[in-house]
């Protein structure tokens, strides 16, 4: 067991975990955030990406214990009073159907558009590569990044 | 409430006429902020977690399973084998009998003496925790005395092949066959027969939430909650009480988010039966949740069909006669309805043309694989794959354009309803307009001059140009049909809409969505036949206690089927508001008029009721007509007449690079018709998916099973979906012609995307390649299959494209490619 303290949207945690617990089951089983869902054992498809010190990472491939000291948001702590303009701009363009890879999207496309405010189609698409939707075809996906670009990107 | 004394407009904000507009969907808050409860998510007091020990051999018979040191690990409360359990629950259903010779083979959710595929379930565990029940697992110790897997469907079926159920004694699961007309007598008027091969490969359906069940059995008197990952909460209720042998009103399933579906959640699984049985048992709640790879064995497969196809033709072009003959593999046991993918998509080989006569036999075949089942479109996808890409390798025959060929043998639009060959009758459709603006908007001829031109100069990158001009039949569908087909439920839908005391309204329908947009779509419909605000209505859905009666979602029917329960159901609230405003009012019924939320006495303008007052007046029930029953609740059971038959063009164009056999899509134009339209955000969204998944299986998917039966892309890392990269931009358009056999108007989406799109994929890359010798392609049509396809065409005497991968773990991919006589 190791001790571990982690700031999960905006608030402190302090907790004993067995080494191998991975930071995704850290976040859903202990402290309940199960907004952040899982979508495979393989680190492909992106369902579990959170933000670890403002750069968003795949939850599952990140040990509990590796995140010892870091600031972490997820989906649930974007909005803070007003919605997030990615989750207004994915509602805006349907930019998602059962919402099972909505979590991870609207992760990784923030830190995409903190990369490259003003990305085009081709950088979106290959920004948002390591993350799965089996629903949209990623067009809509697209159309949302873009209209977030618009309206003032990332924050 | 308000008085309305002074006004005489209705007091009901909000916008009016929301069907057809592109409303922002209500799911989507909870959605996007992470407020979300999938079943994984789902928590319960003292909760139990289940893990399950699965075959690593595709077919053996198991001499010893000993489940004894799992036991002596920290945090595990049971371990069970497959013959500890034989009093919990018995064998999974099969809800289609599609053939007189249907075999049907014992399916335990846990083996108990012979396991069948890799992924059989052989023991399961029981913990405190998910890691404990894992750590567990490694300690149980089964003996396995391996049997001959068979893995290929023609050899399956050849003499003494080895069996996959010696019971059973055959490997031939059914056969179908139907004649219409003497597809002899156009054979025998026939100028040219076309006779071609295509293969629909096995595809897994990713949904991205992988299954998952959660029962509680802690309500009260022996009462179990189910939480499921399911497409069909009704149905795993009806037979979970069958399987189990707990009495049905003691069971209540509920389907929270649920996170895609295609097919592979409409089905009743093994570990909706372990998860019951072992809550009963142990009187504590259990949750079992699949890892991605375990999903690829344990949840059903899709496609698996091998066409064999032959078009019988003038020289100029009539198609007289069609005839196909299919395998289809069922893999190891029969899911609930297995035996009738292949079936359900036959009366869709003639498509949109006028054949005389049409052959059609099919043999369903058991493998050592992961079962087979519904996939989005469920025999359908392959059915159009198999005459479109014959329609346009019979034009390149006749050196007719493809879609020349097609106008001079589809139906015009002056010849609906026209019945087909198979005696359906399709009430609607314009194919011509659909083709048209398609061509416009694709730049037909533009491209197809692009195309001379890089053929003329050998450019290393050729254009090909595909076609795909599909119908499908959606909205499954009339009960009686269904009765007729060996299918053991109906095919009927139902609602019921009421106004709460303070003018709310509730829609309750049994249908069940798991991404579709139900709330959003059937608050428009309920909107607009009660004149309420699209804010003022909710949804109830996917539970059973709250939703009684419902079948489902699947079959592209929500809409079709459930959503014009909802109108109807809507319409009889209307109706009965009007009897109590006639009431109130003292006024003849018909002296009532109703619009926009609102019921005006003809000819008093200042007499106005809406339709919110009512259903407090109908609360408070103050004052009543006599023997009246004026809660503004009301039913309504929809079985439909027919199906609803979308229509549409999609056109593809490729660039395939001769050099290194990579494909491209250049342009991707789509005209459906799916008649009026509730909601044009979500259907374009329906579309784009659909398309995405269509391509995927002509370019990127393929389930491959080694030649021991080992699943080879048995992980995300292996088995390619594709990536926001993978995919090119649509561009969708639609034309509207209205189905007629229902109020709403509307045709079924949900599918149409993923049926159209792959040959018009595929057609595109054979075109592009089509001067170099080559006239088909495998899917999926991957770099290496094209390059080879090219090779072997310009080289050896190999007529078929041969790939790298084992297609059905032996002949099936190296089989006779086709013939032209
Ligand atoms: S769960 Fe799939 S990448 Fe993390
Ligand atoms: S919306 Fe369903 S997986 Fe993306």
């Amino acid at each position: 067991m190791v001790r571990i303290q982690i700031t999960v949207d905006g608030q402190r945690h302090e907790d004993e975990v067995e080494g191998r617990l991975l930071l995704v089951h850290y976040l859903r089983d202990r402290l309940g955030k199960v907004g952040t869902p899982v979508g495979c054992d393989t680190s492909n498809c992106g369902s579990c990406t959170v933000r670890m010190d403002g750069q968003s990472v795949k939850s599952c491939s990140v040990l509990a214990v590796q995140a010892d000291g870091s600031e972490i948001t997820t989906v649930e702590g974007l909005a803070t009073g007003e919605w997030h303009p990615v989750q207004t701009a994915f509602k805006e363009c349907h930019a998602l159907q059962c919402g099972y890879c909505t979590p991870g999207m609207i992760m990784a496309s923030i830190d995409l558009l903190e990369e490259n405010p003003s990305p085009s189609e081709d950088e979106i698409r290959h920004g948002l590569e390591g993350n799965l939707c089996r629903c949209t075809g990623y067009q809509n996906i697209v159309k949302a990044v873009q209209y977030a670009a618009a309206q003032g990107g990332a924050q | 409430m308000t008085a309305t004394t002074e006004a005489p407009a209705p007091e009901v904000p909000g916008r009016q006429n929301v069907v057809g507009t592109p409303l922002r969907r209500k799911e989507d808050a909870r959605l996007v902020t992470g407020r979300t409860r999938w079943t994984d998510s789902v928590a319960a007091p003292g909760l139990l977690h289940v893990v399950i020990l699965r075959s690593p051999m595709a077919h053996a018979r198991l001499t010893r399973v000993d489940v004894s040191g799992a036991l002596q690990r920290p945090g595990i409360v049971a371990a069970y084998t497959g013959l500890d359990l034989v009093d919990d629950f018995g064998g999974l259903p099969t809800a289609w009998t599609v053939s007189e010779d249907l075999k049907t083979p014992s399916h335990f959710p846990v083996a108990r003496d012979v396991v069948r595929y890799v992924g059989d379930a052989v023991a399961v565990v029981v913990a405190s925790s998910h890691d404990a029940a894992v750590d567990a697992m490694e300690a149980i110790e089964v003996d396995y005395e391996p049997l001959p897997a068979v893995l290929d469907m023609e050899q399956a079926m050849a003499d003494g092949s080895p069996l996959v159920h010696d019971d059973i004694g055959t490997n031939t699961c059914f056969t179908y066959h139907e004649e219409h007309g003497s597809y002899q007598a156009s054979k025998a008027k026939a100028d040219v027969l076309l006779t071609r091969r295509y293969v629909n490969q096995r595809l897994i359906p990713n949904a991205m939430e992988p299954r998952s069940v959660v029962v509680d059995p802690t309500g009260a008197a022996d009462s179990f909650t189910i939480w499921s990952s399911t497409q069909v909460p009704h149905f795993v209720r009806i037979f979970m009480a069958l399987v189990c042998g707990i009495p049905e009103h003691k069971i209540r399933v509920i389907a929270p988010d649920v996170g895609g579906g295609f097919g592979s959640k409409l089905d009743i699984y093994a570990e909706e039966a372990i998860c019951l049985g072992l809550a009963k048992r142990l009187h504590r709640p259990v949750k079992w949740t699949a890892s991605r790879s375990e999903d690829y064995q344990a949840t059903i497969h899709g496609r698996d069909v091998i066409q064999d196809v032959e078009i019988a033709a003038t020289s100029d072009g009539k198609m007289l006669g069609l005839r196909v003959d299919l395998l289809t593999d069922m893999g190891a046991y029969l899911q609930l309805l297995t035996p009738s993918i292949a079936l359900l998509g036959r009366y869709m080989y003639p498509a949109i043309y006028k054949f005389e006569t049409h052959s059609f036999h099919c043999t369903g075949v058991f493998s050592n694989k992961t079962p087979t089942d519904a996939y989005r479109g469920a025999g359908r996808p392959e059915a159009t794959f198999a005459i479109e890409r014959a329609v346009d390798d019979l034009a390149a025959h006749l050196h007719l354009d493809p879609i020349e060929l097609r106008r001079r043998n589809w139906i015009t639009h002056d010849e609906f309803p026209y019945t087909t060959v198979c005696g359906l009758e399709y009430d609607s459709g314009n194919y011509e307009a659909a083709t048209d603006k398609a061509l416009e908007l694709f730049g037909y001829d533009a491209l197809r001059a692009e195309q001379a031109e890089r053929r003329r100069s050998n450019d290393p990158v050729q254009l090909g140009i595909g076609v795909s001009t599909y119908t499908e039949m959606c909205g499954l569908a009339p009960s009686r049909w269904l009765g007729e087909q060996g299918y053991v439920a109906g095919g009927w839908e139902r609602a019921t809409v009421r106004m709460t005391p303070l003018g709310k309204v509730e829609v309750v329908s049994g249908t069940s969505p798991h991404g579709q947009g139900h709330a959003t779509t059937f608050s428009q419909i309920a909107a607009d036949a009660l004149g309420v605000p699209f804010e003022d209505v909710e949804v109830i859905v996917n539970d059973t206690a709250a939703v009684p009666w419902g079948l489902d979602t699947y079959g592209s029917r929500s809409l079709v089927v459930g959503g014009t329960a909802v109108r109807r159901a809507a319409e009889g609230v209307v109706e009965k508001a009007k009897l109590l405003a006639a009431h109130l009012f003292e006024a003849d019924p018909a002296d009532l008029e109703f619009d926009s939320g609102t019921f005006r006495v003809k000819g008093t303008p200042s007499a106005t009721k809406t339709i919110q007052e009512l259903a407090f007046a109908s609360f408070t029930s103050h004052t009543m007509a006599e023997g009246s029953d004026a809660i503004l609740t009301a039913d309504h059971l929809v079985d439909p007449e027919t199906f609803s038959f979308p229509h549409g063009t999609h056109l593809c164009a490729v660039e395939v690079d001769t050099e290194t056999g990579m494909t491209k899509i250049r342009r991707y134009v789509c005209v459906d018709d799916i008649g009026k339209v509730v909601n044009p955000m979500i259907v374009e969204g329906q579309v784009h998916g659909g398309v995405a998944q269509g391509i995927a299986q002509a370019l990127y998917e393929e389930a491959v099973y080694d030649d021991a039966g080992n699943l080879v892309t048995g992980s995300l890392v292996d088995y390619l979906v594709p990536a926001a990269p993978d995919l090119p931009t649509f561009e969708t358009d639609r034309t509207e012609t209205p189905s007629t056999t229902n109020p709403l108007g509307v045709k079924g989406v949900g599918e149409a995307g993923t049926i159209a799109s792959t040959p018009a994929v595929v057609n595109a890359v054979v075109d592009a390649l089509r001067h170099l010798g080559v006239d088909d392609v495998r899917m999926a049509c991957t770099p290496e299959r094209v390059w080879r396809a090219i090779h072997g065409a310009r080289g050896s005497d190999d007529p078929a494209p041969a790939g790298s991968v084992v297609y059905g773990g032996a002949t099936t991919e190296t089989t006779a490619g086709g013939r032209l006589t």
